[in-house]
């Protein structure tokens, strides 16, 4: 067995840190993005809007799907929202989300050199206990996050996944502080290797279509409140994609994810099979293993079911991803089962 | 179940089943009605979202099948609800009637489901491409070029377009060749389909090959001391669990011999005494007449020996003592297992000796591999490695109770129906001993002798003889879903046509069936590939305008940049 590297594992621990205040600088450069380009959208519109009426169908304007765009188009960009409904990037410079997407970038590198030390202290890999799935997973999340940004423009998302990011480096360090170490005999295997880091990356998109779907629960609620004639209250969402694209942009996300799963839980079973003999054996892990697996392929059915897309849908897919963050902390700290890692 | 082909297929309904409501119906009609209710992708979803609901009890019960000990132990502290839970099978929730009854359904739901839907798509792979749709600008994706006139015709450029759709996976049918408006019609991602039904069977396979184990394999427990041999027979095992169809013949008799266990524990500083390899190194025999064998036997990779596997699940310490009776006979004398209660391996000991004469012996306590004494005179264990073994034990004389016939736990003393010789509360003391030490018992009742130590491995043993299947099942479901979603079935055709000026006017138009959100990049790559073919030799103008989509958006993103 290798021995453990300790002034490395602290190195380690001081670039989480260091990383956990970058990610800190981003999330406030997330947040001054949307609020400043809602407040610019605000004034070009108070600008724009003679009566109080051409004021509502600049709204509606924003906010209607697809088939809106040829109206925002000609209404000389006056309403252009932070990202349009195909999510690509526009004209329009944001200076403010530029640095919010960088500074994410320098976090995350400084984040991936702390990982990649830590695997390198304890000379393996770096998921091995609740402090390493936390701190890796968190890097996954955000290094999809920016994988992403390349094709699709989710800055608007950026307040809500760096702001995740930030909270699971606080739990990884205030919740499950755990010096660097070897792996005990259980853990030994190379579908640890496999397993883990596919469910990893499965839940980091996962998070994505999470916050994708709440943002397009609000979003509905929105359109619906100003097709009432009612006021908009949540302006901010003007910034946001329309309900249905981000329907479809969640559900394509959540497709890869759903296929990243179905293999976590076949790599579970196969390790299962080679540690314990036996590849089900409804352990409290597997059985939310399997919960989350079927109320996505739920989701999936429901994408196809009459009544079921849009809201419904999206409902199934928040609860699909409540089921990962329950598995992931109540269930790996309080139920004692086969997998116990705290 | 087919997809309507529609224009806005981000909401898309594919649920073509009419919404059937209740009309006045006979026997065989209301039966009908059952199945097509059953078979509707609403039910499917629903009792998808049932099973996960009933799936969590699960794990908030202790169940039967994994741990029998805490679920009696559990209803034993609650006396009133613990009852009451049982009857609902909540202890058993993965072999209850309603958890059996939900799946069992969604699994009739999808055979209801799977098998039309098959059938279906047979019909559909062998038909043809379907027809040209007369206005083509119609297509969600629609372009149009125009062909200088020259050695292009609108029956060459219609070829030219069948061959290219051809090499890109499409399945094409030219129409009307030699007319004034050729055209071809191509449908390409069959496997979309397929991969769906390959996808829904093959869960019906997971499930058929959990059964079969299930039918016909076994399951069975062993602890080895260090030096001890197991015989795969019935009577070799602790414990055992046959399948519903098992039979005694189907043990191969083997036998394994555990040479050694060697453990090794962390020295460094953080995460000093945590366990870091266990291996067991033993002398397998493939049957009473085999060459023996050495093996190694670790956690994460079990032995294969006579069609069973064999894994380590556990492990810990078996002190070796001799224990006299009170006519000075050996009553006594071996191993006994110890049962760890943390990661110091402090373990339980329970000692009984039925034998002793002329009363029964029962010892019950502690084993300690590293010996110590806190600040208030208890002793505990500082290490998991055996620096300073010692027992700390009371004793009792009487009645054992094992002659009545009922099983009882080994691992349990129960010192009620006893009386107490010493303990550590009674003023002689507890019974301490490190190794190589004797003590005798007041009253003249024996003594003990803690002789040496040896480790012992718990093994679980299993046969499962449709595991392979479940494996190959999973691995086919996986590649069908893979195959099911990212694989886009879509349609297209090009028409073409000679203006009166000479030049060929081409115009194509794509359609998807179900979500594609990458029709728009084919629209372009096709876009693209009819340019290079034919208007090579022109100079490259700003002539994309041409190409539109009645969709939102535009259709011009470079091919591949949108998956
Ligand atoms: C054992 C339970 C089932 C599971 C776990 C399951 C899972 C899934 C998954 C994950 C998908 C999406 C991937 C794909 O399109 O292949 C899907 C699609 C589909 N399933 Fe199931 N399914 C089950 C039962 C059923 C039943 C009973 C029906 C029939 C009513 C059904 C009909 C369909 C249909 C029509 C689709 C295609 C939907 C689409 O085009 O997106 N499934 N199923």
């Amino acid at each position: 067995m290798q021995n453990i590297d300790e002034t490395l594992g602290q190195y380690s621990e001081l670039f989480m840190l260091l990383a956990a205040l970058a990610y800190t600088a981003a999330f406030v450069a997330f947040t001054w993005d949307l609020v400043k380009s809602s407040r610019r959208i605000r004034a070009v519109e108070a600008g724009l809007a003679e009566s109080e009426q051409e004021r509502e169908l600049v709204a509606a304007g924003v906010v209607a799907g697809g088939r809106g765009r040829a109206e925002n188009a000609s209404s000389g960009n006056a309403a252009a929202a932070t990202a349009d409904d195909a999510m690509d990037y526009q004209g329009e410079r944001r200076v403010v989300g530029r640095i919010a997407v960088a500074l994410t970038a320098v976090a995350a590198v400084v984040h991936g050199v702390a990982v990649v030390s830590r695997g390198v202290a304890a000379g393996r890999v770096p998921w091995g206990n609740m402090y390493e799935f936390c701190t890796t997973g968190a890097l996954v999340v955000a290094v999809v996050f920016l994988l992403v940004l390349t094709r699709k423009d989710l800055r608007f998302l950026g307040t809500f996944v760096i702001g995740l990011v930030v909270v699971m480096l606080c739990a990884a360090t205030i919740g499950f502080p755990t010096p660097v170490g070897n792996l005990v005999p259980a853990l030994q295997s190379y579908w640890l290797i496999i397993h883990v880091s596919v469910a990893v990356t499965a839940s980091a998109l996962f998070t994505l279509t999470f916050a994708m779907s709440v943002l397009q629960l609000i979003q509905a609620d929105r359109m619906s409140r100003l097709l009432a004639g009612k006021q908009d209250k949540t302006p901010f969402m003007r910034l946001v994609p329309s309900a249905l694209s981000l329907e479809n942009l969640s559900y394509r996300i959540n497709a890869i994810a759903f296929v990243m799963w179905t293999f976590t839980l076949m790599a579970g079973a196969i390790w299962a099979e080679q540690a314990w003999g036996r590849y089900w054996g409804w352990d409290t892990k597997e059985v939310w293993t399997f919960v989350i697996w079927v109320v996505f392929a739920g989701y999936l059915h429901a994408r196809a079911t009459r009544g079921w897309t849009g809201t419904r849908a999206a409902w199934l897919s928040i609860t699909g991803y409540l089921c990962i963050v329950f598995n992931f902390t109540i269930v790996n700290v309080y139920f004692s089962g086969l997998h116990s890692y705290a | 179940m087919m997809y309507p082909d529609k224009e806005d297929h981000a909401l898309a309904e594919k649920d073509r089943r009419p919404d059937v409501s209740l009309p006045a119906l006979g026997f065989v009609g209301t039966l009908r009605w059952a199945w097509t209710q059953l078979t509707s992708m609403r039910t499917a979803l629903f009792l998808l979202l049932l099973l996960a609901v009933a799936a969590v009890p699960g794990s908030l019960f202790p169940q039967r099948p994994a741990n029998p000990a805490v679920v009696t132990q559990y209803i034993r502290n609650n006396p009133e609800a613990g009852p009451v839970l049982d009857w609902f099978q909540l202890f058993d929730v993965y072999s209850s009637v309603w958890f059996s009854a939900i799946y069992l359904l969604l699994f009739i739901s999808l055979i209801g489901c799977v098998i039309p839907r098959a059938m279906v798509h047979a019909r559909a792979v062998r038909s043809k491409p379907p027809r040209t749709p007369r206005r083509l600008s119609r297509m969600p994706v629609y372009g149009t070029l125009a062909i200088p006139g020259g050695d292009v015709t609108a029956g060459s450029a219609v070829t030219d377009a069948a061959a290219m759709l051809k090499k890109r996976g499409y399945r094409v049918d030219v129409r009307d060749e030699d007319g004034k408006t050729p055209s071809v019609g191509a449908e390409r991602g069959f496997t979309k389909e397929l991969g769906n039904l390959i996808f829904h069977v093959s869960l019906i396979g997971v499930l058929v090959s959990v059964a079969a184990g299930g039918l016909f394999g076994y399951r069975g427990q062993k602890i080895l001391v260090e030096g001890d041999t197991f015989v795969n027979t019935l009577v070799g095992y602790d414990s055992f669990n046959p399948g519903t169809n098992f039979s005694d013949n189907q043990l191969e008799p083997y036998s394994v011999t555990l040479d050694n266990f060697d453990v090794r524990f962390d020295r460094q500083l953080t995460h000093y005494g945590q366990p870091i390899d266990f291996t067991a190194t033993m002398t397998t025999k493939a049957g009473p007449d085999a060459e023996p064998e050495e093996q190694i036997l670790k956690v994460n990779a079990p032995l294969t020996i006579g069609g069973t596997s064999v894994y380590l699940v556990g492990n810990g310490y078996a002190p070796v003592v001799t224990v006299r009776d009170g006519d000075g006979n050996i009553a006594y004398q071996g191993p006994v297992v110890s049962i760890p209660q943390d990661g110091l391996f402090t373990s339980l000991v329970v000692i009984k000796v039925p034998d002793a004469q002329p009363d029964q012996l029962g010892f019950v306590g502690f084993f300690l591999p590293t010996a110590a004494v806190d600040e208030n005179g208890v002793s505990f264990s500082r290490d998991p490695d055996p620096f300073l073994p010692q027992l700390n034990l009371n004793s009792y004389y009487g009645d054992l109770g094992l002659d009545d016939g009922e099983p009882k736990n080994v691992y349990v003393l129960d010192t009620e129906e006893l009386t107490e010789l010493n303990s550590r509360n009674s003023d002689d003391g507890g019974i301490v001993l490190d190794a190589g030490e004797t003590q005798e018992l007041p009253d003249g009742k024996g003594s003990i002798t803690f002789d040496g130590l040896r480790r012992y491995v718990a093994l679980d043993i299993t046969h499962d003889p449709a595991q392979v299947g479940a494996l190959v099942f999973s691995s086919l479901a996986l590649a069908g879903l893979s195959a099911s979603l990212f694989i886009g079935r879509r349609r297209a055709w090009v028409r073409a046509g000679t203006h009166d000026d000479g030049r060929v006017m081409v115009e194509y138009g794509l359609l998807a069936r179900g979500e594609d959100h990458r029709l728009a990049g084919e629209g372009g790559a096709l876009d693209k590939l009819f340019r290079e073919r034919w208007l090579a030799d022109t100079a490259p103008t700003d002539e994309h305008g041409d190409m539109e989509t009645s969709s939102a958006r535009s259709s011009r993103q470079p091919h591949g940049k949108d998956n």
